[in-house]
């Protein structure tokens, strides 16, 4: 029983998707319902604007073996307004995420707080008698790091945003 | 003085509407009106060359514009107001996208300012019907009707079809603009593609040429792109006997030697036995439904599979396949013909003709009525030409397989959704469309009166529709279930119904009854010799059941067909009066 568990979580895989589509009212909606439909896993997304006015980069990440993947993909691209999906996962892409994280501070332990902020290559873009708020950006993974070191001091409020990423280009040899 | 052109007038919204469908040759418009639609109403009072069907309920709007399209080929249209009106169009919205019905809906909405406020008969259609339509849209500026509506169109009836909805705030609808109809639609975001890859066909031509027991399983896609006369091509070029799904019946002649008829749950026995004994599945149009796989893990487990299908996404969504080729059935079947060869299937026809021979659809024939003789008496008197509305249970599968069907767009049904009350309106909505053939709605007593309402408009208009009731007096596939998997727990499935000859009366719809096997000849002869809209009600045995059958989920191995115990007949028949009756596809 736990074998075919563990089989069967080994097929699974985190992907980054990423989609352009038309910059229409409610196209996030209709990503998202598709995910809720049809009972994908949804870690996170996030929209915004592109170079281009009338398209929306949206940017998901999500888990499943292969052929879920596959028809996320599919159903993604059979959503009317959608003009490209690209899975990046299987590419040399870049990726970001951003925290906004407020601590509780006292005199003591700011400047420990100042430490990790600096070697994490954070910044303090708020600060209080009794709080600094540090805005974190890297990749998913990073962002987890410095919310994890910064655990055992005060954390008053966290907010994040999802994954946004794009692919690398290539670059051949000089 | 210099000559002006004379500037175009302006047009209201709700006029640009009216002369947008006529610019896209909608002939009939099902619909109810209501607040939020008065306008359009209005602009439709005067125009003649658009037909307004008053139905009796906004459900029946849909489903006759359902059958419309799935007996002409075009699209159906329907028009109702805001609010209620809108939702009550939910489960025929939703039905046309199982079913892949080209439709479009025209929902009145509250005017733009309104819209958030709970203001009255106000309901967000739009996001409700977002994962039911192929796509929808809410109008919110006049300038963008025209192409809107030409782009709902031209969504709804590409690709592989499907309803799209059309949400019109009143105040977009009062305001004015200049009226020009676009002649093209160019979306950079859709772009379907009808031609397979030739990578992919020389594969599949590969597999064919190799293949000692194919089978062709053919779905509804193949109707949908009339793809009828290619596939008849194919299969006698490459002599593969053809089985059908249920909305795949009528796509290939059931009287054709190479016909095995429908496979699946309630499919043929010899049709579910030379699918999983095939060396070769051809899916054509299909989607490898539950309904036809059962246990997907041994369904056809020898066979190697070619699927073809428009949708990528039916492409290894059920079924693993070998060969997918998307794209449009009548484009790849052109594209295989010439590259095909006639196979050396002798000995796996001769097979089939021995199942067939061994296992053919059979009841008995006894004192009172089984649904499988009306079915099967309407088949011998239409000789297949005749447009045949089903419901949903068991009156349905026996239609599926009692009925012997030779033309496409002929058998429409429910069959994604499974929709009791779809026959009534959906054989309708067939009749305004068709006139060339006779049009049978068939129902159980439980799904009649679904939507039995629109007896009110057959009478108006004086559709020519022969309207079944088969009734058995219980919701008859759940009592089969019931009986068969829940240890014959009959749980609020008995029903009573009017006397349906009164209630015809009632609507002023000639009616007439059978309660014995005697009088069905008789009964029918009078449905078949009247003109205009007519009823007739058969009492039918209680408990009967559907075979062959393969229990939900399961495997080919647990196929049951008709209990030697089942024909022996009722308590109070007489086991001499029983006729052994046997019907075989092919």
């Amino acid at each position: 029983m736990e074998a075919t568990q563990l089989n069967a979580e080994s097929t699974q895989r985190k992907h980054t998707i990423s989609i352009l589509l038309e910059n229409k009212f409610g196209a996030l909606n209709r990503v998202a319902g598709m995910f809720s439909a049809k009972g994908y896993n949804l870690e996170s997304i996030t929209v915004g604007p592109t170079e281009d006015p009338s398209v929306s980069r949206m940017t998901i990440v999500t888990r499943g073996d292969d052929a879920i993947i596959e028809q996320i993909i599919k159903q993604l691209n059979k959503l009317i307004d959608t003009l490209k999906v690209v899975d990046l996962t299987y590419d040399s892409y870049m990726e970001r995420e951003l925290a906004l994280i407020k601590l509780g501070t006292t005199t003591e332990n700011r400047p420990e707080i100042m430490q990790i902020v600096e070697i994490f290559q954070a910044k303090i873009i708020d600060i209080s008698h009794r709080t600094v708020t540090v805005e974190a950006t890297g990749s998913g993974q990073k962002v987890d790091a410095i919310v994890k070191m910064l655990k055992p001091f005060h954390i008053k409020e966290i907010a994040r945003t999802g994954r946004v990423a794009l692919k690398r280009e290539f670059v051949g040899e000089v | 003085m210099t000559q002006h052109t004379t500037p175009q007038r302006l047009m209201t919204g709700a006029e640009i509407f009216v002369r947008s469908l006529i610019e896209e040759n909608v002939e009939i418009v099902f619909g109810y009106p209501g607040g939020a639609v008065i306008g359009i109403y209005d602009a439709l009072h005067d125009i003649s060359d658009i037909k307004h069907i008053l139905t009796r309920h906004e459900q029946g709007a849909v489903h006759a514009a359902e059958g419309y399209a799935k007996a002409t080929g075009k699209p159906g249209i329907a028009l109702v107001t805001s609010g209620p009106g809108a939702t009550n169009t939910v489960t025929g919205i939703a039905d046309a996208y199982l079913d892949s019905i080209p439709l479009i809906v025209f929902t009145g909405q509250v005017s733009l300012k309104l819209i958030g406020n709970d203001a009255f008969q106000e309901a967000d259609i739009v996001g409700i019907t977002r994962p039911i339509t192929k796509h929808n849209y809410l109008v919110r500026d006049v300038n963008e009707l025209a192409s809107t509506i030409k782009e709902a169109f031209y969504v709804a009836t590409t690709g592989r079809p499907g309803p799209v909805l059309v949400d019109l705030p009143k105040d977009v609808m009062a305001s004015k603009t200049q009226f020009s109809y676009p002649q093209t639609v160019k979306m950079r975001s859709y772009q379907p593609h009808a031609e397979g890859h030739q990578k992919q066909l020389t594969k599949a031509i590969e597999l064919i040429a190799k293949a000692k027991r194919p089978v062709l399983y053919v779905g509804g896609g193949t109707i949908l792109s009339n793809a009828s006369e290619e596939l008849k091509k194919f299969a006698h070029k490459t002599c593969i006997p053809v089985t059908t799904t249920l909305h795949g019946l009528g796509s290939f002649p059931e009287n054709d030697e190479l016909s095995l008829g429908m496979l699946g749950m309630h499919g043929t026995w010899y049709s579910n036995t030379a699918v999983h004994y095939s060396d070769l599945l051809i899916a054509v149009g299909a989607r490898f439904d539950d309904r036809v796989t059962g246990n997907t893990e041994t369904f056809a487990p020898e066979a190697k599979k070619i699927h073809i299908d428009i949708d990528p996404s039916n492409i290894s969504k059920n079924v693993k396949v070998d060969v997918p080729i998307v794209g449009d059935v009548k484009k790849i079947l052109q594209q295989l013909l010439p590259s095909v060869t006639t196979l050396e299937t002798k000995d796996w026809l001769q097979t089939i003709k021995n199942w067939k021979e061994e296992h053919p659809l059979r009841y008995k024939n006894g004192k009172y009525i089984r649904m499988q003789h009306v079915i099967r008496k309407i088949s011998e008197i239409t000789n297949g030409n005749a447009v045949i509305v089903s419901d949903v249970g068991q009156h349905q599968m026996w239609t599926a397989q009692f009925f012997k069907y030779i033309l496409p767009r002929t058998h429409l049904t429910s069959g994604g959704l499974g929709t009791m009350g779809f026959s009534l309106p959906a054989a309708m909505g067939a009749a305004f469309g068709r006139k060339d053939l006779p049009v049978v709605s068939l129902s159980g007593d439980g799904g009649i009166q679904m939507n039995i309402q629109e007896l009110a408009t057959i009478r108006e208009h004086n559709v020519p529709v022969k309207i079944i009731i088969l009734n058995n007096g219980y919701l008859g596939m759940v009592r089969q279930w019931q009986q068969l998997f829940w240890r014959k727990r009959y749980s609020h499935v008995e029903m009573s119904s009017p006397d349906f000859v009164k209630l015809a009366d009632a609507y002023d719809i000639p009616g007439f009854r059978a309660t014995l096997t005697n009088e069905v000849d008789d009964v029918l002869e009078k449905v078949f010799s009247t003109t205009g809209p007519v009823l007739a009600e058969f009492r039918v045995v209680k408990e009967d059941n559907v075979y062959p059958m393969i229990p939900a989920g399961q495997s080919y191995n647990e196929i049951m067909d008709v209990p030697e115990k089942e024909l022996e007949g009722l308590e109070n028949e007489s086991t001499e009066e029983l006729e052994l009756m046997t019907v075989t596809k092919g």
